[in-house]
């Protein structure tokens, strides 16, 4: 049988980087494909490849046996191949079925909008595959699970058989990942062909039909998850032996350092976010924050590192109240701040290595005198701390701007650590890094522990929050439903909890999983 | 254990050949920067030729027999440009061996009304530079807080209104003390002027684009206002009072030149601004605003106090603009002194990367085309406004490198550096 989609000896190269590298991969009909690699691997050049949003140097793409040329989003349309995103592209303030028929409008009596005719369509689809939507329903209300199933809805409205989708869990409950892998077997029930993006390597494990694996633009080899093991898979990615656990001594915790009572604090749009949080972190323990994005995490965090002016409660670091503090106060007590977007907050790309270095610390001595910059003391510690903590940068004097992601995020951590802090808040701080540079974050988060300072980790991968935490919080809706020690947690418990399920409810839920 | 860090170095030498490929020598920098804003000149006056021969309608009715006689055609519009661009270039910079035989006649003879004649051009183009210079710093520096100020011109009047005051009303001070001043004066009249736009970014969020035009406006019916009345000398015209001689910057060169120590005012304001910039920590707070302004926060620095800050050193910059053309050029305020230096800044800043030396270096240039322009016009017949046609054309071309790159066929090279310019609205 001609296998759906070909891809022979697809080649990018971007100035200084061969992004892939005679790449070949076969989907056949049918089929559950995972592409697996780390960032920068060059996944998403590929599929930006397929998706008409770049043009290969080299190579050939074949669709149904007959070699085609994929100029634009709307020739891959054309050919069947849909993608769905890593961040949705929605009109929020809009229907889902205004946002499905944008771009593919029915009309009647000329330019009229005929909502009802394709409200009917999706109702149809929506039938058939078992993606329960309400067509009528704003994208803005609806929760991010059912926002990716209009997603996925928009390419089979637009008659696409190839879906590709970019790493689709990232933003889902664990629940919803089972949801959404429910979803993704009736697709190819039916005769679809899916594509599925990933770093994760139990999805591979869980969905996958074949996995590629790619590592540095090339691949390293395709495989059936029967015949391999996540260990194996994960020598693949990297390219050597990985561990997966992190190895930590039991946390001997001292006094509370950070300490939260009663916080409430509003979003920007003015919608409470953090709802009575009481909190406790303790020298020399890792509490960790466990939570679908966008359930206050960020909010809580930016209170307590004095970037958001909470409505009330009250916030101590060391029995002193910085309720009310600036960034500025809150470095000043000893606290550091790993921020979620390291980008948005953590860094100026424009800057060299050396300036981002002393981001937070230019205004005190060695770094100044006075009100003069002093050079010297500056690059010292540039060299230093880029020795120190292994950043990968042609010099001191290169923009962030031009290091991989995992080298942006060493700057941040370098600065962060390498002075004395009895605090460290660290949020989202391995997202998008490659397993290596996982590793080694993880290694100094715990090794801060373990010098006695305070750790408050806030990360939405599960995996993460259960390997380096001593006691995990769960947030939900702006509360935190429960802290639970690390050794007692399970990953269903945290999984309900993350949806809203009460602890009193948990042991009754857990029993009937379905509902 | 040691084959685990083995491999870790493995890992690592496969990494460095795509990292490495990303910087250049500096040399290779300084040459991509200054390349294309000298290859965008270049550019400019080679499209500017067509605009000179169709200026000129004889040549321009000659081109009708292109195909009969394309020979005379061609050596009659060569011939024209020879005589504009020659024009201009030693309108601005003058004539060299002129220059020579002026400078033999008063060493042989001490006659040096030769020499003075012949240095014309180079005084002119150094003159005119002067308050360039200190508008495009005042609009460079906003760009590196992410500020557009618009109301330089503005600020220029407010600024050169104080110095004037304050230079005529004051009388028998020594230059020492009514000098500085003066020129204290001005700068603070400016810094005032625009702190206000800086205060209403920060408080209110109010655009600065929009506040610092409307205070344009303010500013310019304030100087009409006082010159047609407080400030008025007695007589007809609606102009102040002359400026006291103690107050004057003082003159480095004879009669008819005119230049004089504000020019050297002007590179020694360049280079502080350079140091505040790239030396200070207030500096490194503007940058940082300007580059990324929740990097900035985070970082524990405050965005308002950076705003009106940036916005009150501009306005302090923009002030000297004006109150050097006071005390070195005019010696009194008359009504629209200023022919549009401060908006001709936005340019300035624009062309010179919001660098206080790419500033100097632009300003040099504007200088030079506003006074080659003048001998163009008299000796080529030109009219004035082409040297507008070619400073548009420059700008054109500097904000749009792509262009210029297809051109002249250059690869870029990735880095383009922290050259930030504003923010977009509302924000």
């Amino acid at each position: 049988m001609t296998p759906v989609l070909e891809l022979r000896n697809i080649t990018k190269r971007f100035p200084g980087v061969l992004a892939n590298d005679h790449i070949n991969l076969t989907l056949e009909e049918g089929e559950i494909h995972a592409l697996l690699g780390e960032n920068g691997a060059g996944k998403t050049t590929l599929m930006n490849i397929l998706y008409g949003l770049y043009k290969a140097d080299e190579g050939e793409i074949l669709v149904r046996g007959k070699p085609v040329e994929i100029r634009s989003p709307s020739d891959a349309i054309a050919l069947g191949i849909g993608m769905v995103h890593q961040h949705f592209m929605l009109v929020p303030v809009m229907t889902v079925t205004e946002n499905i028929m944008l771009g593919a409008e029915v009309t009647k009596f000329g330019p009229f909008l005929d909502r009802a005719a394709a409200a009917q369509r999706i109702r149809e689809l929506s039938r058939t595959y078992g993606l329960e939507v309400d067509p009528e329903a704003y994208i803005k209300d609806l929760p991010v699970g059912v926002q990716q199933r209009v997603e996925i809805l928009k390419l089979l409205y637009r008659k696409a058989d190839i879906l590709i989708l970019d790493e689709p869990t990232a933003v889902l409950t664990p629940q919803e990942v089972e949801e959404l892998f429910e979803v993704i077997r009736s697709l190819v029930a039916k005769g679809n062909s899916v594509i599925f993006i990933t770093h994760k390597l139990k999805e591979v494990m869980a969905i996958a039909d074949r996995v590629t694996v790619l590592r540095r633009g090339r691949v390293v080899g395709t495989t059936r998850p029967e015949e391999t093991t996540e260990e194996e898979l994960a020598a693949m990615m990297v390219g050597r032996e990985v561990s997966l656990v992190v190895e930590k001594k039991p946390a001997r915790p001292g006094d509370v350092v950070l300490s939260v009572r009663d916080l409430h604090v509003r979003d920007e749009r003015g919608e409470p976010a953090v709802r009575g949080v009481d909190l406790d972190v303790r020298a020399g323990e890792i509490v960790g924050i466990a939570g679908v994005q966008g359930n206050g995490q960020t909010e809580l965090v930016e209170a307590i590192t004095g970037l958001r002016e909470p409505e009330k409660g009250t916030i101590h670091i060391k029995g002193v109240d910085v309720t009310w503090a600036s960034s500025r106060q809150f470095f000043e007590q000893g606290a550091a701040h790993v921020p979620e977007d390291r980008q948005r907050d953590g860094l100026v790309l424009s800057y060299p290595v050396r300036d981002n270095l002393i981001l937070n610390m230019y205004y005190k001595p060695p770094f100044a005198i006075g009100f003069r910059i002093q050079e010297k003391p500056i690059e010292e510690n540039a060299r230093r701390l880029v020795q120190e903590f292994d950043i990968r940068t042609p010099d001191i004097y290169t923009p962030v701007a031009n290091l991989s992601g995992g080298n942006q995020q060493k700057v941040i951590v370098a600065r962060e650590f390498s002075r004395p802090i009895d605090l460290l808040v660290a949020s989202q701080p391995t997202r998008g890094l490659d397993v290596g540079s996982i590793e080694y974050i993880h290694k100094r988060l715990v090794a801060k522990r373990d010098e006695g300072c305070a750790v408050l980790l806030v990360s939405s991968e599960l995996d993460e929050i259960m390997a380096l935490s001593d006691r995990i919080a769960v947030m939900y809706e702006g509360e935190i439903m429960a802290v639970i020690p690390a050794e007692e947690a399970t990953r269903e418990q945290l999984g309900l909890l993350m949806a809203g399920v009460r602890p009193e409810e948990t042991s009754e839920k857990a029993q009937a999983p379905a509902a | 254990m040691s084959t685990q860090e083995k491999k870790r170095q493995e890992h690592n030498k496969e990494q460095q050949p795509a990292e490495a490929a990303k910087t250049l020598p500096w040399w290779r920098v300084v040459l991509d920067v200054a390349l294309l804003p000298f290859l965008a000149i270049i550019t400019a006056l080679a499209l500017s030729s067509i605009f000179i021969i169709i200026s000129d309608t004889e040549l321009l009715a000659l081109w009708r027999h292109v195909f009969s006689e394309p020979g005379v055609v061609l050596s009659a519009s060569l011939k024209k440009l020879e005589l504009s661009y020659g024009a201009l270039i030693s309108g601005g910079l003058g004539n060299p061996s002129a220059i020579w035989d002026g400078l033999r006649t008063w060493i042989q003879t001490g006659d040096s009304t030769k020499l003075i004649t012949s240095l014309e051009g180079i005084d002119r183009t150094l003159v005119y530079s002067t308050p360039y210079i200190f508008a495009g710093l005042a609009v460079a520096l906003g760009f590196r807080c992410g500020l557009f100020n618009i109301g330089v011109e503005g600020q220029l009047f407010v600024g050169a209104m104080a110095a004037t005051y304050i230079g005529y009303s004051i009388k028998g001070l020594p230059m020492l003390i009514h000098l500085p001043l003066a020129l204290t004066a001005g700068a603070l009249a400016g810094a005032i002027w625009s702190a206000i736009a800086g205060l209403l970014k920060a408080y209110t969020g109010a655009h600065e684009v929009v506040t610092t035009i409307m205070l344009n406006y303010v500013a310019f019916r304030l100087s009409d206002y006082m010159l047609t009345g407080p400030m008025k000398r007695s007589g007809f015209n609606p102009v102040s009072p002359p400026v006291e001689k103690s107050a004057w910057l003082p003159k480095l060169a004879p009669d008819p030149l005119r230049f004089h120590a504000g020019f050297f005012l002007a590179l020694i304001v360049a280079y502080f601004v350079y140091w505040f910039l790239w030396k200070s920590t207030w500096g490194f707070e503007i940058r940082t605003v300007g580059a990324n302004p929740n990097a900035a926060r985070y970082a524990g620095m405050s965005i308002a106090k950076n705003f009106i800050l940036a916005m009150a050193v501009s306005g302090a910059l923009a002030g000297l603009s004006g109150t050097s053309e006071i005390l070195g050029v005019n010696h009194f305020m008359a009504q629209a002194f200023s022919s549009g230096y401060g908006f001709d800044s936005i340019a300035l800043a624009l062309l010179g990367k919001s660098h206080p030396l790419g500033v100097v270096l632009a300003s040099l240039l504007w200088g030079f085309l506003r006074a080659g322009a003048t001998r163009m016009q008299s000796a080529a017949d030109i009219p004035i406004d082409i040297v507008q046609i070619i400073q548009g054309m420059v700008i054109v071309f500097v904000a749009a490198p792509a262009l210029v790159r297809m051109i002249w066929r250059i690869r870029a090279i990735a880095e383009e550096g922290e050259t930030i310019f504003t923010r977009g609205w509302g924000t």
